[in-house]
C-alpha cells in the first residue's frame, strides 16, 4: 500500500514527480501544465472571487467525498452570487502516511466535478505535514468568474417575492452523520452535493433578486441572514418544504429540525412572484433541480415565520451551534 | 411515517380547534401544564399556542431531565470529567449545561477531554472496551430513560466490566407531581401527562391529580394528540368532573410496562434527591442498590451530595413550576440565551425557556 | 422528557432487534419490551431501546373517533 511521505511535500524532484503524476495528469490545462507560479488568465471584466475550506470527516460519504465537495462549494458560491464560474485554485494539506490510493480517488473527484461544472483548476499547492499534525486532508479552493448578474445584494429583495429551494432538505448533513456511524444508524441517504452553476446560469434570463447556497446552518440560517440583511421577513409553509421521508424521520428521531441541517447542493432563490413558476419549471429540467419548489413568500414582518403542518405559526430561529442528538 | 403522518392531519386539527373555541367559556381562563419537555417542544414546534384561544394557557412543567438537574449534580459531572484518565459518555442534551464556574462539556471537549455523544446508553460498553479507560455514562432522565441506565448497569454486571460507571441522576414523576399538587399557589386546572413516561408507569400514578380536582390526560406528541387532550381537559374543567384519561392508547397500556418497572426495581431503589428550583423531594431519585454499587460513579469518584440546587439569580425553578413564563425571567434574552445559556431551561432544546426563545419570542 | 419514534421490526433475536424507520435502520435493545413481537410489528424507539409495541388497531380507533367527531361537528353546522 503506497503511502504519501514527507518527501512528496519537500519541494524537490519528488514533489514535482508527485504533482505531475497525481494532479497534472488529472487536472492539467494550458494555464497550469507548465506549473507556473501563477496562472495568467484573460478576464478584463467585472470579476467575482471567493474561497472556501473543506475538512469534512469522514472524507468519503454516500453521494460524494471531500474532493467533490471542494469544487462544488466554491463553484456554487460563485454561481449563487450571479457569476459564471470559470477558474479554481486547489490547495491540499496531506498528513504523512496518507494512502495514495485514497488521495487519487479524491483528486479524481475534483477532476470529474470540475469537468461537470465546466471550470478549470488553474493553480494549486500541496503540503505534507508530519504524522499526527492532521487527522485527514485539509482542502482549500478559491474561484473566480465573470459577474453576469448581482444576486447578492439585499436591496433587490421586494415584499411578495417568492422563496424557492432548488432541492430537498438536510441530505448532506444526514449523509455525513450516517457515514460517521457514531450513533449506530445505517441508511442510504446520499448527500445532495452537486455543482449548481449550469442550472443557476440558466436563470439569468429571469427576474431573480437574490440567491444564496444553504450550507452549514441550513435554510434556517440563510433565511435569517437574509431577513436581518434585508430587514424583511418570510412566511414559509411546512407542508411545502421538500423533504424526503427517510431524511425527515432520521431528523425527528434525533431531534433535529431539517431546516437547520447542512446541505451542499441547495440554493435559496428569491425571485419576483411573476417569474416564480417559470423559474421552478426551468430548475426542474435539471437533475439537481428535480425537487425544486416554492416554499413561501417575502413579507415586511422582519422575522422568519413557519406556517406549521396544522396551520399554526412559529418562528424559525437562527440555529445555535452544533446539532446534537437528544433524548428529550 | 406510520403512526405519525395521520396524527398531523390539518383538517382534523381545524375541527378540534373549532370545538375547543366553541367549548372554552370566554369568561374562564384554563391553565394546563405540560409536564413533559417533549410536549413543550411539540406545542412550540407545531405552533399550537398561536391556534388556541387566548384564555387557554399552556404552561411548561418540570419535565425536562436537563432542566431539573440540580447544580451539584452538574458540577459532579465536571469533577469527574476533570480527571484525565476518564471518558464521559452522554446524551446530547447535557453538552451545553453550564457548571458553577461556567464550564461545559462542550468547552471541556474543545480542551481535549474525551467526551462522547451517544444515542443509546449501551454504546457505553463498546466505548469502554475500546478505550480501556474508566468510562462514565451520565444517567439522566425519568421513568422512560431510567430503565436504559438500569440495562447498562445489568449488562456491565453480566459482562463483568470493571471500567463502566453511571452517574445516577434519574428522577421520577409521581413525587414531583405531588409537590406541584400540594402547592396551593399553583393554579393549574389540568395536566397534559407525559406519553412515554406513562408507557412505563401506567396510569395509576395520576390518580392523586384527579383526587385534587384537576384533570390528567396522558397523550402522545402529535398535534391531534395534544389538541384532543386540551379539548378533553376543557370539558372536564367545565363540568368539574375529573378523570384520568389515556389518549395515547396506541402506545400506553393502563398497567404500564411491567418489564421496565421490574428492571428499575432490580437495579435502583428510591431515594430522596434534589431538584433544581424545587429543592429536595423525598423518594424522587433513583440510586444503585448494593449489588450494583460497583457501577455508581458517585461512589467510584468519591462525590458528595452537596445539595446545591440553583445558580445564583437563576429563575428556572419558578419557570419549572409554571409560576413564571420564561419571558418574565429577568435574565431571559438578557444574559441567558441559547448561544450562552445561564440556566438549564435555556440549555436543553426542550427546556421551556429555549423553546420559548426559539419559537415565541 | 423522552423523544421517541416508531420503527418497524425487520430482524430479531431474544435480546435485540433491528428496526427500520422508512429506510434508515438501527439496532435496538429489547431489554425493556414486555410484549411478544414478530417481524413487521412496530415498536416505539427511545434512546436505542424498544419501549413499547405500537398497537395499529388502537391507532385506527383513535383516528376513527376523531373523524366521527369531525363529521358530527359538520352536521351540527358549527363550522
Amino acid at each position: 500500500m503506497k503511502k504519501i511521505g514527507l518527501a512528496e511535500g519537500g519541494g524537490g524532484s519528488a514533489t514535482n514527480k508527485f504533482i505531475k503524476e497525481l494532479f497534472i495528469s488529472r487536472l492539467g490545462n494550458e494555464a497550469s501544465e507548465k506549473m507556473p507560479d501563477a496562472a495568467h488568465l484573460e478576464t478584463g471584466v467585472r470579476t467575482a472571487f471567493t474561497t472556501d475550506g473543506f475538512v469534512v470527516r469522514p472524507e468519503f460519504f454516500t453521494g460524494g467525498n471531500i474532493g467533490k465537495l471542494a469544487v462544488c462549494g466554491t463553484v456554487n458560491d460563485l454561481a449563487v452570487s450571479g457569476a459564471k464560474a470559470e477558474y479554481l485554485s486547489l490547495g491540499i494539506v496531506i498528513p504523512e502516511g496518507y494512502e495514495a490510493e485514497k488521495l487519487e480517488k479524491v483528486v479524481d473527484a475534483v477532476a470529474e466535478t470540475a469537468e461537470k461544472a465546466g471550470v478549470k483548476i488553474v493553480c494549486g499547492d500541496t503540503k505534507v505535514v508530519e504524522k499526527g499534525a492532521a487527522d485527514g486532508l485539509f482542502i482549500n479552493t478559491a474561484g473566480i468568474g465573470r459577474v453576469v448578474k448581482d444576486w447578492a445584494s439585499f436591496e433587490n429583495i421586494k415584499e411578495a417575492d417568492a422563496v424557492i429551494l432548488t432541492s430537498d432538505l438536510a441530505r448532506h448533513g444526514m449523509s455525513v452523520l450516517l457515514a460517521r456511524g457514531e450513533l449506530g444508524f445505517e441508511g442510504n441517504i446520499e448527500s445532495d452535493c452537486a455543482p449548481l452553476n449550469k442550472m443557476l446560469e440558466s436563470l439569468h434570463e429571469y427576474d431573480v433578486h437574490f440567491c444564496r447556497d444553504a450550507t452549514r446552518g441550513g435554510v434556517a440560517a440563510v433565511l435569517n441572514e437574509i431577513s436581518e440583511g434585508a430587514g424583511k421577513g418570510f412566511l414559509i409553509r411546512e407542508n411545502d418544504l421538500p423533504l424526503r421521508q427517510d431524511v425527515g424521520n432520521l431528523c425527528e428521531i434525533l431531534g433535529f429540525d431539517p431546516l437547520s441541517v447542512a446541505n451542499e447542493g441547495l440554493a435559496v432563490i428569491i425571485v419576483a412572484a411573476s417569474d416564480a413558476s417559470h423559474v421552478v419549471e426551468k430548475l426542474k429540467s435539471f437533475p439537481e433541480g428535480r425537487n425544486a419548489c416554492i416554499i413561501g413568500f417575502v413579507n415586511g414582518e422582519g422575522r422568519v415565520i413557519l406556517e406549521t403542518a396544522v396551520g399554526g405559526r412559529r418562528v424559525v430561529d437562527m440555529p445555535a451551534g452544533e446539532l446534537l442528538p437528544r433524548i428529550c | 411515517m406510520k403512526f405519525v403522518k395521520d396524527f398531523r392531519d390539518r383538517e382534523l386539527a381545524e375541527k378540534l380547534l373549532s370545538a375547543i373555541n366553541h367549548e372554552a367559556e370566554p369568561s374562564r381562563t384554563y391553565r394546563f401544564m405540560e409536564v413533559c419537555g417533549s410536549h413543550t417542544m411539540a406545542v412550540s414546534r407545531f405552533g399550537l399556542r398561536s391556534l388556541l384561544p387566548k384564555n387557554i394557557e399552556l404552561v411548561s412543567g418540570p419535565g425536562c431531565p436537563v432542566c431539573v438537574t440540580p447544580q451539584w449534580e452538574i458540577d459532579a459531572i465536571f469533577e469527574i470529567a476533570s480527571r484525565d484518565d476518564v471518558t464521559i459518555v452522554t446524551f446530547g442534551d447535557m453538552i451545553r449545561v453550564p457548571g458553577s464556574r461556567g464550564e461545559s462539556l462542550q468547552k471541556l471537549r474543545a480542551e481535549g477531554a474525551d467526551i462522547r455523544i451517544i444515542f443509546s446508553p449501551l454504546d457505553t460498553l463498546k466505548i469502554a472496551e475500546e478505550t480501556g479507560k474508566d468510562t462514565v455514562f451520565i444517567g439522566i432522565g425519568f421513568e422512560t430513560t431510567a430503565p436504559t441506565s438500569a440495562a447498562l448497569a445489568k449488562m456491565a454486571k453480566e459482562l463483568g466490566r470493571t471500567n463502566v460507571f453511571i452517574a445516577p441522576f434519574c428522577k421520577t414523576v409521581p413525587e414531583v407531581m405531588d409537590v406541584l399538587l400540594s402547592d396551593e399557589t399553583l393554579e393549574i386546572d389540568g395536566f397534559l401527562c407525559p406519553g412515554h413516561v406513562s408507557v412505563v408507569t401506567g396510569l395509576d400514578i395520576y390518580k392523586p391529580v384527579t383526587a385534587k380536582k384537576r384533570s390528567a390526560v396522558v397523550t402522545g406528541f402529535e398535534p391531534l394528540d395534544i389538541l384532543s387532550s386540551v379539548l378533553e381537559m376543557v370539558r372536564q374543567h367545565n363540568k368539574g368532573e375529573y378523570e384520568v384519561k389515556n389518549f395515547y392508547t396506541r402506545a400506553v397500556k393502563n398497567e404500564g410496562n411491567v418489564k421496565a418497572q421490574a428492571l428499575l426495581k432490580e437495579v435502583f431503589y428510591q431515594a430522596d434527591t434534589d431538584w433544581r428550583g424545587l429543592g429536595r423531594i423525598p423518594k424522587s431519585g433513583l440510586r444503585f442498590r448494593d449489588e450494583y454499587k460497583f457501577v455508581d460513579a458517585l461512589a467510584r469518584f468519591g462525590i458528595a451530595e452537596t445539595g446545591v440546587t440553583d445558580l445564583k439569580g437563576c429563575k428556572c425553578g419558578d419557570v419549572l413550576k409554571g409560576k413564571m413564563k420564561p419571558s418574565a425571567c429577568p435574565m431571559f434574552d438578557n444574559g441567558c440565551t441559547p448561544q450562552n445559556p445561564y440556566g438549564p431551561c435555556m440549555v436543553s432544546s426542550e427546556g421551556s425557556c429555549s423553546a420559548y426563545y426559539k419559537y415565541e419570542r | 422528557m423522552c423523544l421517541g419514534f416508531p420503527g418497524k421490526l425487520i430482524e430479531m433475536d431474544d435480546f435485540k432487534a433491528v428496526v427500520d424507520i422508512d429506510g434508515t435502520t438501527r439496532e435496538v435493545s429489547l431489554m425493556m419490551l414486555p410484549d411478544e413481537v414478530v417481524i413487521g410489528d412496530y415498536v416505539m424507539v427511545h434512546a436505542g431501546f424498544a419501549i413499547a409495541k405500537m398497537d395499529p388497531d388502537e391507532a385506527q380507533k383513535t383516528l376513527e373517533a376523531l373523524r366521527e367527531f369531525a363529521d358530527l361537528l359538520d352536521e351540527e353546522g358549527q363550522l
